[in-house]
């Protein structure tokens, strides 16, 4: 693991408008993580872990103190670079698979290249990625004839395919069962393990949790402790 | 890879692509079959101009194309026409419109008979008195006519004595001083047709017949049938203005409806293309995509319809109305078919552009 963080966060603030009312969601968060890292993040709803995703992957911008990622200070980025950042830099994986439900479980892969100008063939590496995923001919099927395990897989394969510098899943295992809980959890520590993918999770699981390296606890918008 | 989405995206709402299609496609159909009735009308006309076998045709000041309100004095003919050096023969023919479609003509079998030799009968033969009418094979076909029938024209019954091969003049051929004063309109023709000696001197007895008739629209029949278009029709054009104005308002309002519920229902779908990465554009590229795909399909479909209508219309009024094939057309129902989906599917366009990717994704 290299000195540099790839993610440096301090004092991160987020306050949402709604009307009247402002809801702090992030009321100072302090994190470095490593490349290659493997963290899980912990806490109750509301909490701010969603809120700091959203920042992280360049979904919404910050509202004080700094956050670094990959050497790019995402506090003054405008929506076009956000946009740059989120096709280059960062993977999400969500609760709900969020696979595009008219494309096959390939060509949702396929269109995550394409948005980021890709259209070669895909690389070796990635070829191996695939077979990770163990899905072989069910990679031609839509998402709905596919499992929730598998459609998950398929997300998280959709996710690195560009190689970003930080993978982000939010609650991967919320909707599976402890079997394929299992099998995408291995996935990810198989991605951590054999290509080095930086990933931050977010769970609610105790036994998901535990496959990061360290467990990072937040809550009311702060991180409470690490271990 | 965009366009396998952009498919799929279709596939995924069969019924409503299949009717954004249809609606799209009356507009062109519509469009294609008045454009081509005109111009059939028109082509036909043209035809049948051609088929009297003159080389000059004169009518009164101030007609346009293909109406003939305006008469003139029949006795122009002897007076000044047949005197003017080349010219062998001259006819003048009275035109009356009996409903909007139709007329019928006037004439005097042995003065046109000597621009082409005479019409060539299928049945019976020409006039034998004054109360006689000649039909053209067409319009005895189509008002199943046979010779010795009594045929109601302006009000009262004519006989037929005879049924000529079509394409020569008219439809419907009455005797010159029996339609005259059935008309008010002792002494007048409404056009003129001259036959020379020698078709190469068109030009010269034109520019002659100029100096005598001030006004007189003369031109000789190669450019007078070329002046046969669409936009000689009368009301023609302000109708296929109306129908285009429709057709851009439909193919609006059903793309706009079918655009808007497909961004509603993708919301989380754009929410995640944007999470990967989609700018704005690409939002709107597909959305964009899918639409001129609907228009292009909605575009080939009002083609073929318009291939239907003309069959029907054939089969039902045979020879009446002749719906000729526009293919210069076809760009231009297309292009009018692509703006007004185009612009229905600019406002879902940006709303999905502009949607906010958490609360795309937060969209149950
Ligand atoms: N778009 C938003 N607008 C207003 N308030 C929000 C928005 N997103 C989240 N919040 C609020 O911010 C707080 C943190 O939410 P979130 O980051 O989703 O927590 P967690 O993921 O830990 O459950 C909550 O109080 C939530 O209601
Ligand atoms: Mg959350």
């Amino acid at each position: 693991m290299s000195d540099r963080p790839i993610i440096s966060i301090h004092g991160l603030r987020k306050t949402y408008r709604a009307g009247e009312v402002e809801v702090h969601a992030l009321r100072g968060v302090d994190l470095d993580v490593q490349a290659g890292e493997f963290v899980s993040i912990v806490g109750p709803s509301g909490s701010g872990k969603s809120t700091l995703f959203n920042i992280v992957g360049g979904l919404t911008p910050p509202t004080a103190g700094s956050i670094h990622l990959a050497g790019h200070d995402l506090l003054g980025l405008t929506d076009v670079q956000r946009t740059e950042l989120r096709k280059t830099t960062v993977g999400f994986v969500f609760q709900k698979y969020n696979l595009l439900p008219t494309l096959t479980a390939r060509d949702n892969i396929m269109i995550a290249r394409h948005i980021a100008d890709k259209n070669g063939p895909l690389d070796p590496k990635f070829e191996e990625i695939l077979q990770l995923l163990g899905l072989g001919k069910r990679m031609d099927h839509k998402p709905r004839a596919l499992s929730g395990g598998e459609q998950q897989r398929v997300a998280i394969a959709r996710a690195i395919v560009n190689h970003p510098a930080i993978l982000l899943a939010d609650e991967p295992t919320g909707n599976l069962d402890t079997e394929n809980s299992v099998a995408v959890l291995g996935l990810l520590r198989d991605l951590n393990q054999r290509l080095g993918q930086t990933i931050l999770m977010i769970t609610h699981n105790p036994e998901a949790a535990a496959y990061g390296h360290r467990i990072v606890r937040m809550r009311d918008g702060r991180i409470e402790a690490e271990d | 890879m965009i366009n396998k989405l952009v498919v799929e995206n279709l596939k995924h709402r069969p019924v409503r692509t299949l009717l954004s299609i249809v609606a799209i496609s009356i507009q062109v159909t519509m469009v294609l079959t008045l454009v081509g009735l005109g111009a059939g009308m028109v082509n036909e006309q043209a035809r049948r101009a051609k088929g009297v076998g003159a080389d000059i045709i004169i009518r009164a000041p101030s007609n346009s194309v293909i109406t003939f309100s305006v008469s003139m004095p029949a006795k122009l003919i002897p007076a000044v026409i047949e005197k003017e050096p080349h010219v062998t023969a001259a006819a003048g023919v009275l035109l009356h419109g009996t409903d909007m479609f139709s007329y019928v003509t006037g004439l005097d079998l042995t003065q046109f008979n000597k621009l082409n030799g005479g019409f060539k009968f299928e049945r019976g033969g020409p006039f034998q008195n004054p109360g006689d009418v000649m039909v053209d094979s067409y319009y005895a076909s189509e008002h199943k006519l046979h010779v010795g029938d009594k045929v109601p024209i302006l009000n009262r019954p004519w006989r037929l004595s005879g049924i000529y091969e079509t394409g020569m003049l008219a439809r419907l051929v009455v005797p010159l001083d029996t339609l005259q004063d059935l008309t008010a309109n002792t002494g007048k023709i409404s056009v003129i047709y001259v036959k020379l000696d020698d078709p190469a001197r068109t030009r010269e007895v034109i520019a002659s017949l100029k100096q005598k008739l001030k006004d007189y629209q003369i031109r000789s029949m190669e450019e007078y049938a070329s002046l046969y278009s669409v936009g000689s029709v009368p009301m023609l054009k302000e109708f296929i203005w109306v129908v285009i104005a429709l057709g851009v308002l439909v193919g609006f309002l059903v793309v706009f409806l079918s655009m808007y519920t497909a961004v509603l229902e993708r919301t989380r779908e754009i929410g995640v293309l944007k999470a990967l990465g989609a700018s704005p554009q690409y939002i709107l590229n597909i959305l964009l995509r899918e639409t001129v795909l609907l228009a292009i399909a909605g575009s080939i479909l009002g083609i073929l319809m318009a291939y239907v209508t003309r069959f029907t219309i054939n089969q039902v009024i045979k020879g009446a109305l002749i719906q000729a094939i526009v293919y210069d057309w076809w760009p231009i129902t297309a292009g009018i078919a692509l703006v007004g989906s185009m612009l229905g599917a600019i406002y879902p366009g940006l709303k999905a552009a502009r949607q906010d990717a958490i609360e795309a994704l937060a969209y149950e």
